[in-house]
């Protein structure tokens, strides 16, 4: 990368001369190019979204009509869906697996790999990644990491059916559930694969944003997208070790017979030999990556919003700094919370109280962020782009699922809805609908930079985001209450308890609008495809933002940008910004890009 | 029927896309034709915000209006009552915040939805608000962490004063098992690795401590009311959970640790089968089971109401199906119905393979071995 940089700097006629022989494998397949890598990450990652959300489909289907046959499990369960009736197993087996897909391969690879490699590199004005060939790796072990994950739902017994946290004993005993075999073979396999792709994606985006960032850009005038992504790959760092050890062990306990999570243990009459282990080690390990996974998981998403929603608000995102401190204190909460998951894991209780303390203090930045949303809001001149939707949508399902999470998070009010669809409700709510409407936000935004200046049909995005919008209440909103119930999660059918009865009629509801949802997002899938193909072009800047990724050609070229690197003179958020006279900076254009000198008699504010 | 039921979906999906692609293409015929937001496209989606604002609220009134009945009746147990006020408490704090915040949102959505020449305030920073942003959650949620800690010190803290009542909770799967202490009111030793189910100890409980003697083991948990209990838990293969959510009760039952809980049942069954809530909730249910039955389904039997023990951490493939009966009683009936009960000496130290291992409700045999059949 240096080299590339040197030259750059050095002449930029030399650039012209700069192409080297591409052929379709370096460029469309084994390519370093973090816009192409980008787009690998995608696509990958919506083909895995679609499968995890047609799963949950066939299960939201069972839960509704319990025990009824239909055609469609019979298709695509075949023997697990004997005349049509789904299975016990696989049941637990489809919302094992549409957690791993949905929260590791869509919303962590899919949505921070897809944005943090787009975006890196063109919004601090660089030419590549650090790396461009550990970025090309990072794309390939995921890749492969999702291969064995399908692969995992062809074996013989079943795949993973543990439930997606993988809980030792249940996932380390085969005769405990034909799932623990051979599926969490693979699926401890996989995950240690895209575990290492993790690393090696999150250390590329610290070094590029730490290094290579333009003359002039300072990390306080960083876009927030970046901000968020650059703490999320730390967070990443810090964590994801802690759940490869994890796998490792719970590796070893399964195939060479060590007991680190196991002990006294009597399984289809006979006694195992293990010894001395715990459970609760496990879940220790495995949460130490879990929590601060949700927040990698909702960070990016949050930092999408934030540049989405100033942009087309035509205002400065409110209380920039205020965002960037609560990013970080969010960041460093997340890493001492994971307890909360724990309050009746047989855990000392004073650690219970320990971790409500750090769990309820993580609302105050969640807070201040939500507010700072709002008045971005206030007085702009808001223009509703599908990708503004989108954020105003991720805003106010974070709300409504962020607030459930006071209750949850208080150790005392966790005893009874602990483990019930009650979280089931939050969870989806604050992290699964809020990161997706934030990497929906991110699509529609981004699409023109992705696909050379073709952009989505924006009626088809208004009837996506609303549709969408409605369901997501739909599903979620009324699953609270089931959890209040007392509705254990996982449950393949609620039958045998006479007091979940009359719950039978609010899971028809919950399915309905889901069997809505999914198929609305078929709109989206149209939109995508067709777009790029056929999408109209729009202008080099279509959303007159001022960052710095409009400012290169609509034709993607290696190093972004055929001249010198631009220079950076100001934050990204001089949007609507006038002189004391009430004039634009600019006449006649409400935003200075930030690569645009200060101009005569103008205040730096802000940075 | 559920066929049908798709059918009408997909119809009114179809219909609403239809409709709507309309609705766009019209307020579009002045303007060119482009993908950014046009002035009206700023308009009807504005509007569409504020009546998605209206529909949130619309949401919430109609899940507490139609579900707020479907809800746990109150606890059943003398600490449940505080879980109850807490609970009530952050809900209203909740629920206000939502208001407001979800109100706030949408209206600026379709306020300052955008207009041609509209000019945009450039308000970048204000430290006096993001200080009242702070403190107030600050302020709030150091009252609600106090409270919660307050309570959960006082729920976690299990010890041995006013007498209680020591009872195990044993999980496999999938069933459950209750062993009291019997006269002396101290479980005996007990480790998987001492399970004979040649001899029927199918707890795995210490023959040679004394202790064990008198222990008295149910498939059934009986309760007296007024009394406290201490429970401890322990699992024999893999995880599961001891939850019974009418007594604001769970806790983990993990292979290799004993774990516990604690808590003092306050209502019998009998009065809560009087409760209004549980009356209308039974009648509600048997209706449903009515109707089943007329069509010959399953699960049809007319149902009364009793506390329950469910099993609430993912065990295998029934898990779903994992519970026990719990019954709450005065002292009295408590009394009389453990003294019926065979203790350990009696139904396995005696050496008797014919005998039962454990007392079942109307002598009906329970297999012993049914346990994790993986096919």
């Amino acid at each position: 990368m240096s080299e590339v940089a040197h030259v750059s700097h050095d002449d930029h006629h030399d650039d012209h001369g700069h192409h080297h022989k591409e052929t379709f494998i370096t460029k469309y397949i084994f390519s370093q190019d973090h816009k192409m890598i980008s787009k690998q990450y995608l696509i990958t990652g919506l083909i895995m979204g679609f499968i995890g959300i047609a799963m949950s489909i066939l299960f939201r289907m069972q839960l509704a009509w319990p025990g009824e046959s239909f055609g469609i499990f019979e298709t695509f369960l075949g023997k697990w869906a004997p005349d049509g009736v789904m299975d016990a197993d696989i049941y637990l087996a489809l919302v094992t697996i549409h957690g791993t897909l949905m929260v590791f391969f869509v919303l962590t690879q899919g949505l921070s790999g897809t944005f943090s490699n787009l975006l890196i590199p063109l919004q601090i004005g660089a030419r590549d990644m650090a790396s461009g060939f550990m970025n090309m790796v990072s794309y390939w072990m995921f890749f492969v990491s999702s291969v064995i994950m399908i692969m995992s739902l062809f074996v013989e017994a079943g795949p993973a059916a543990a439930g997606w946290t993988v809980y030792p004993p249940l996932s380390a005993l085969p005769m405990a559930q034909p799932g623990s075999g051979m599926g969490m073979t693979l699926w401890l396999i996989s995950m240690a694969i895209f575990i290492a792709s993790s690393l090696l994606g999150s250390l590329n985006y610290i070094v590029t944003v730490i290094n290579l960032r333009t003359k002039g850009m300072s990390m306080t005038r960083l876009p927030l997208t970046i901000w968020t992504f650059f703490v999320t790959a730390i967070i990443g760092v810090v964590s994801f070790p802690v759940l490869l050890s994890a796998a490792l062990l719970l590796i070893m306990d399964r195939s060479f017979g060590t007991s680190f999570f196991l002990s006294d243990i009597f399984i289809q009459g006979e006694v195992l030999h293990y010894q001395g282990g715990s459970p609760v080690l496990y879940e220790h390990l495995f949460w130490f990556l879990g929590h601060p996974e949700v927040y990698i998981v909702i960070l990016p998403a949050m930092g999408i919003v934030s540049e989405v929603m100033a942009v087309n608000a035509r205002k400065p995102i409110f209380g920039y700094r205020a965002m960037i401190a609560s990013v970080l204190a969010i960041a460093f909460l997340s890493t001492i919370v994971w307890g909360h998951h724990m309050f009746v894991s047989g855990m000392n209780p004073f650690l219970g109280s320990v971790f409500t303390f750090t769990t309820l203090l993580i609302a105050i930045p969640s807070a201040v962020k939500a507010f700072n949303w709002i008045t971005t809001l206030w007085k702009g001149n808001l223009q509703l782009n599908p990708g503004m939707l989108f954020s105003i949508g991720m805003v106010s399902t974070f709300i409504t699922g962020g607030l459930t999470g006071i209750i949850l998070g208080d150790s005392t009010l966790d005893i009874n809805v602990h483990d019930t669809y009650f979280v089931v409700a939050h969870f989806h709510l604050v992290m699964g609908i809020s990161a997706l409407y934030g990497m929906f936000a991110g699509i529609y935004h981004w699409f023109p930079k992705m696909f050379h200046g073709r952009m989505m049909n924006k009626n088809l995005g208004y009837i996506h985001f609303w549709i969408t919008a409605v369901c997501s209440y739909g599903i979620f909103f009324p699953m609270h209450f089931v959890g209040m119930a007392g509705v254990p999660r996982r449950y393949y059918e609620n039958t045998a308890f006479p007091m979940f009865d009359e719950l039978t009629n609010v899971q028809v509801l919950m399915t309905v609008f889901a069997i809505i949802a999914a198929l609305t997002q078929l709109i989206f899938v149209y939109n995508f495809i067709s777009s790029i193909f056929y999408g109209k072009k729009g202008p080099v800047n279509p959303w007159n933002a001022n960052t710095l990724e409009w400012t290169t050609p609509r034709e993607h070229i290696h190093g972004n940008w055929p001249g010198e690197i631009p220079h950076v003179y100001r934050w990204s958020y001089d949007y609507s910004k006038t002189y004391e006279n009430g004039e634009y900076i600019i006449a006649g254009q409400d935003f200075v890009p930030q690569d645009v000198p200060l101009q005569e008699n103008e205040e730096e504010l802000n940075h | 029927m559920t066929a049908l039921l798709t059918l009408t979906v997909l119809v009114l999906v179809a219909i609403a896309i239809w409709q709507m692609t309309k609705i766009f293409e019209l307020s579009q015929t002045k303007t060119e034709r482009s993908e950014i937001a046009s002035d009206s496209d700023n308009k009807y989606n504005g509007y569409l915000l504020f009546i998605f604002l209206i529909f949130i609220y619309g949401i919430t009134i109609f899940s507490f209006a139609k579900y707020g009945k479907i809800l746990l009746p109150d606890a059943s147990s003398e600490h449940g009552t505080e879980y109850d006020q807490l609970m009530f408490a952050s809900m209203a704090i909740i629920f206000f915040v939502q208001t407001i915040t979800q109100a706030l949102l949408h209206y600026f959505g379709y306020k300052y939805r955008g207009k041609k020449g509209q000019k945009a305030l450039f308000f970048a920073d204000n430290d006096k608000l993001e200080f009242i942003w702070t403190i107030i959650p600050v302020i709030v949620l150091a009252g609600l962490i106090l409270w919660g800690l307050y309570a959960w010190t006082n729920i976690m803290d299990i010890n041995e004063d006013d007498d209680p009542l020591v009872v195990e909770l044993y999980a496999q799967q999938f069933s459950w098992t209750a062993r009291y202490g019997g006269e002396d009111n101290v479980l005996g030793d007990a480790n998987v690795r001492l399970i004979d189910i040649a001899n029927a100890n199918v707890l795995g409980l210490d023959e040679s401590d004394p202790n064990a003697e008198d222990d008295i083991i149910v498939k059934e948990l009986h309760l007296p009311v007024g009394r406290k209990v201490n429970f401890k838990m322990r699992s024999q293969d893999v995880l599961h959970s001891a939850y019974m959510p009418h007594f604001r009760a769970q806790m983990n039952c993990v292979p290799g640790m004993i774990t516990q809980f604690s808590f003092t049942p306050t209502v019998t069954t009998e009065e809560m089968r009087l409760n209004p809530d549980v009356v209308d909730k039974v009648k509600r249910t048997n209706a449903i089971r009515a109707q089943r039955a007329a069509e010959g389904k399953p699960n049809s039997d007319p149902w009364e109401f009793d506390y329950v023990l469910l099993c609430n951490k993912i065990c295998g493939k029934s898990h779903y199906n994992m519970q026990l009966k719990i019954i709450v009683e005065t002292e009295e009936e408590y009394n009389n119905w453990l003294a019926e009960q065979k203790t350990f000496k009696e139904t396995v130290m005696v050496d008797e393979t014919e005998e039962q291992a454990f007392n079942t409700e109307e002598g009906v045999d329970i297999e012993l071995d049914d346990t994790a059949q993986v096919d």
